[in-house]
């Protein structure tokens, strides 16, 4: 990995909310074609790291470097310039409009001198990508609400996929689905790694964590307790890690 | 067939397949609120039509007027379409219609129609921005402060002349606005129609209109994406405080004189038109063209009720019991969300 430049770095990140510190110095480089796993304990500040490369918190301190320039990300919009996505725990999804709507929300496609939206152009792309990225959905055209839990969660990763130049950020992506569908959007989220883009996922589990990420990041109360490669570690270490216990 | 072609084909049968398979899905899953109001129009219209077949209900005289008297109603209701589907409601319509008929007529009585004109939109614009204010900048409900904006600009629609109507005798301004027509069309008509079809394609074919709906339906979602969630809502409130405007004008012009008590009871008719119309009354779906059918229906009551000779008491319980009927249809939420 040596040759390859790191896609997003981040330089002693701190985040403090008033009182409560919840990240303390967060040092991480993340490069292109690998899935890094964050995981530690409810509160050890996975999401607060998340949201502040996302660009919906800025740093206290330290910086988020990319391309080897220091940037700041003061919005969702600034971070989706930069090519970062965020496929977002509790699916940030529009329930009411069909899939394709959701796909290109925010930034739909146009046509003509009048701007009217290209409709059947945002559907086609849809379907090419779902199909792409194998994500099985009868239509473009359903809406959100008619999908199940698994199909719901491939759409807003395929948003992402679509969209991220740089980075896909996962904040616990399959806490809602059951095995098969978690299952599924472990293979959508290898593919999309085969294409080049890195990738951040936050989870709880374990499991999931040694069957698809590289390298395994460890939170413990804001504090960074260090980054294993995955092959050269095993559960008991990590588990160690996030409890503080031996 | 060449090869780039060929793959063109099977790209466009693909997205024909999408159409076919989605329109099977859509009807497996039939919403009544998608047909519900066309069938009522067609229900009620039958009705009249034959139980008031000597009354004239079905002359073309009679149905134009129901167009015509309905017009300010269907152009509220167009704003109020986006106001809803954006997630917010604006019950200050009705308001600023009497104060915006009474400053376009004092207007024009003293400085002509163009400024007669701009001074009523004025009214509304600047209702939609302060309504549009509050509501995001200072994260108010809009119910609330659409309800306040309508006790204050009722006071300001009495204070202003002092409960004194103005008589509007400017002859242009009247045939634009009112009894006028272009060729055999009256110009009542053509404002529906022209309202109708731009808010129609505003909602349905531009980016405004999807970030309109996706506002409505989950703000938070809206707002990860980059939509400007309240841009969003300041417009459709602006866009609602100036169609109610519109229809100040449009009463002014019909009925030549302006007033403190115009648009007063129309709020009612404005939401249950849209509402059975097939807009969500707590965002995410709207339908102009269903807030046209719905206003229309509201107006056909109105006329068959008069024509049917009930009282002005029994014409407000009939619209009552009807405006249940079709709400508890087209509210229920549908099953499995
Ligand atoms: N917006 C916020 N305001 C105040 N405190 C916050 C906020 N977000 C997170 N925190 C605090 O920061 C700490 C880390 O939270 P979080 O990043 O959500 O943890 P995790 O996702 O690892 O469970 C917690 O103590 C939490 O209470
Ligand atoms: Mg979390």
């Amino acid at each position: 990995m040596a040759e390859l430049k790191p896609l997003v770095q981040l330089d002693r990140v701190r985040k403090e909310f008033g009182a409560v510190v919840a990240l303390e110095e967060v040092t991480l480089d993340v490069y292109p074609g690998e899935i890094v796993a964050l995981v530690g304990d409810n509160g050890a500040g996975k999401s607060t790291l998340v949201k502040l490369i996302a660009g919906v918190h800025q740093p206290t301190s330290g910086q988020i470097v990319l391309d080897g320039e220091p940037v700041r990300l003061s919005s969702p919009s600034e971070s989706q310039r930069h090519g970062i996505e965020v496929v977002y725990q509790d699916l940030a999804l529009a329930n009411s409009q069909p899939v394709y709507m959701n796909m290109f929300l925010g930034r739909e496609l146009v046509r003509g001198p009048l701007r009217q939206l290209d409709r059947p152009r945002m559907a086609q792309e849809t379907r090419q990508l779902l199909d792409e990225l194998d994500i099985r959905i009868d239509s473009p055209r359903q809406t959100i609400r008619d999908l199940s839990g698994g199909q719901r969660q491939g759409v807003a990763i395929g948003r992402a996929v679509h969209w991220a130049q740089r980075l896909v950020l996962m904040d616990e992506p399959t806490a809602a689905l059951g095995v098969q569908e978690t299952k599924r959007v472990e293979e959508i989220i290898l593919r999309m790694r085969d294409r080049g883009r890195a990738i951040v996922i936050v989870s709880h589990s374990l499991d999931q964590v040694f069957r698809i990420s590289d390298r395994i990041c460890v939170l413990r109360r804001g504090r960074q307790v260090g980054i294993r490669a995955t092959p050269e570690v095993d559960a008991d270490e990590i588990v160690s890690m996030i409890t503080g216990l031996r | 067939m060449s090869a780039p072609e060929a793959e063109h084909q099977a790209g466009t049968s693909h997205v024909g397949a999408d159409r076919i398979r989605s329109v099977l899905t859509r009807l497996r899953r039939v919403d009544p609120r998608l047909y519900v109001v066309y069938v009522a129009f067609l229900l009620i219209l039958v009705f009249f039509s034959i139980y008031l077949r000597d009354d004239g209900f079905t002359s073309s005289q009679n149905l134009l007027n129901i167009v015509k008297q309905t017009t300010p109603i269907t152009v509220m209701a167009v704003g109020l379409v986006f106001v809803l589907s954006a997630g917010e409601i604006d019950l200050s319509i009705g308001s600023v219609v009497a104060l915006s008929s009474l400053v376009a007529a004092l207007t024009l009585r003293d400085h002509g129609m163009v400024l007669g004109i701009l001074a009523g939109l004025g009214v509304g614009v600047g209702a939609g921005l302060i309504n549009g204010f509050f509501t995001t900048v200072l994260r108010l409900p809009s119910f609330l402060v659409t309800l306040a904006m309508l006790g204050l600009i009722a006071g300001l629609a009495r204070w202003v002349t002092d409960l004194a109507s103005v008589a509007v005798v400017n002859e242009r301004y009247a045939n634009v606005f009112g009894s006028g027509s272009v060729g055999p069309v009256p110009s009542l008509l053509i404002w529906s129609a022209v309202v109708v079809a731009l808010g129609w394609f505003l909602f349905r074919h531009t980016r405004f209109g999807a970030h309109v709906v996706a506002t409505g339906d989950n703000t938070d979602a809206a707002r990860v994406t980059g939509i400007r969630v309240a841009r969003v809502k300041i417009a459709v409130l602006l866009l609602s405080g100036t169609l109610a405007a519109l229809a100040g004008l449009l009463y002014a012009g019909r009925l030549q004189s302006a007033t403190y008590t115009l648009g007063e009871q129309d709020l009612l008719p404005v939401i249950a038109a849209v509402v059975i119309g097939g807009t969500r009354l707590f965002g995410g779906t709207g339908s102009v063209v269903g807030a046209l059918v719905g206003s229309l229906i509201m107006g056909m009551l109105n006329n068959g009720l008069i024509l049917m000779g009930l009282s002005a008491s029994g014409q407000m319980i009939a619209q009552g019991v009807i405006l249940l009927t079709a709400i508890s249809v087209t509210l229920r939420e549908p099953r499995g969300s």
